[in-house]
């Protein structure tokens, strides 16, 4: 058994695409048309059949307070692997992304959590060469 | 085997004899670089000081500290971040100055 997809609740679809794409760099790997909304999801470039990303819609009334309280709480619903987190907090914060946590050492990682304008908090996470990631 | 749940209600009213309380340990982060989300603060407590604690019960400290006045919370966006305000305990030493206890 794989994971194939895994989704994020966003506000606009093509906002959302548009930041997924432009702002963090991944790629569009369906958009196929379903009613008022897309199956939308995104690739990373760097495995372009590894797993989806799918841009759902917020539309459900339990999304909305779900979110907010996790939020609110700085609380991410995500993780991007990247190889150096420093750098990528360089990079967005250039391009306007904001930060709720700033890089962090945290032992075997170095962290740090950013507002991805979709209604989402988002974890980068840069494990350390010889870190056991597998507990 | 450490009773696990006592010492985390030991930690909560701060009677650990071996680690430090987790309220004190809030405040040291926070004033060592301030603007802190429930959520960081939960994982530098766990991670650098290695607190068993659930995020309700940190929640719970921070309230204490909040209601006591030595930490304030700010929205940011759409995320709460809390910061250590120092001058209540300015306003006690003004009050109450420490003075050098003489044994005579």
């Amino acid at each position: 058994m794989r994971i194939n997809l895994t989704s994020v609740y966003v506000d606009d679809q093509r906002a959302a695409l548009a930041f997924y794409v432009e702002v963090l760099g991944f790629t569009k790997h369906r958009d196929v048309p379903l009613g008022n909304d897309s199956w939308l999801t995104v690739v990373s470039p760097e495995s372009a059949r590894g797993p989806e990303l799918l841009l759902e819609p917020a539309g459900h009334p339990a999304v909305k307070p779900y979110r907010d309280a996790l939020v609110g709480d700085g609380i991410p619903l995500a993780q991007f692997a990247v190889d150096d987190v420093e750098a990528e907090y360089a990079r967005l914060t250039a391009k306007g992304v904001v930060f709720t946590q700033p890089p962090t050492d945290i032992g075997a990682a170095i962290i740090a959590v950013f507002d991805d304008t979709c209604g989402n908090l988002i974890q980068l996470i840069a494990e350390k060469p010889g870190a056991d990631g597998g507990e | 085997m450490p009773n696990v749940s006592s010492t985390r209600c030991a930690n909560v009213h701060g009677l650990s004899a071996e680690r430090p309380d987790a309220g004190v340990l809030v405040l040291d982060e926070l004033a060592a670089s301030d603007g802190k989300t429930l959520f960081e603060i939960c994982s530098l407590l766990t991670i650098r000081h290695g607190l068993g604690l659930t995020r309700q019960a940190i929640s719970q400290h921070l309230g204490v500290l909040e209601s006591a006045g030595l930490v304030v919370t700010e929205r940011r966006g759409r995320s709460k971040f809390h910061f250590f305000n120092p001058a209540p305990l300015s306003e006690i030493t003004r009050r109450w100055p420490i003075t050098e206890r003489t044994d005579s």
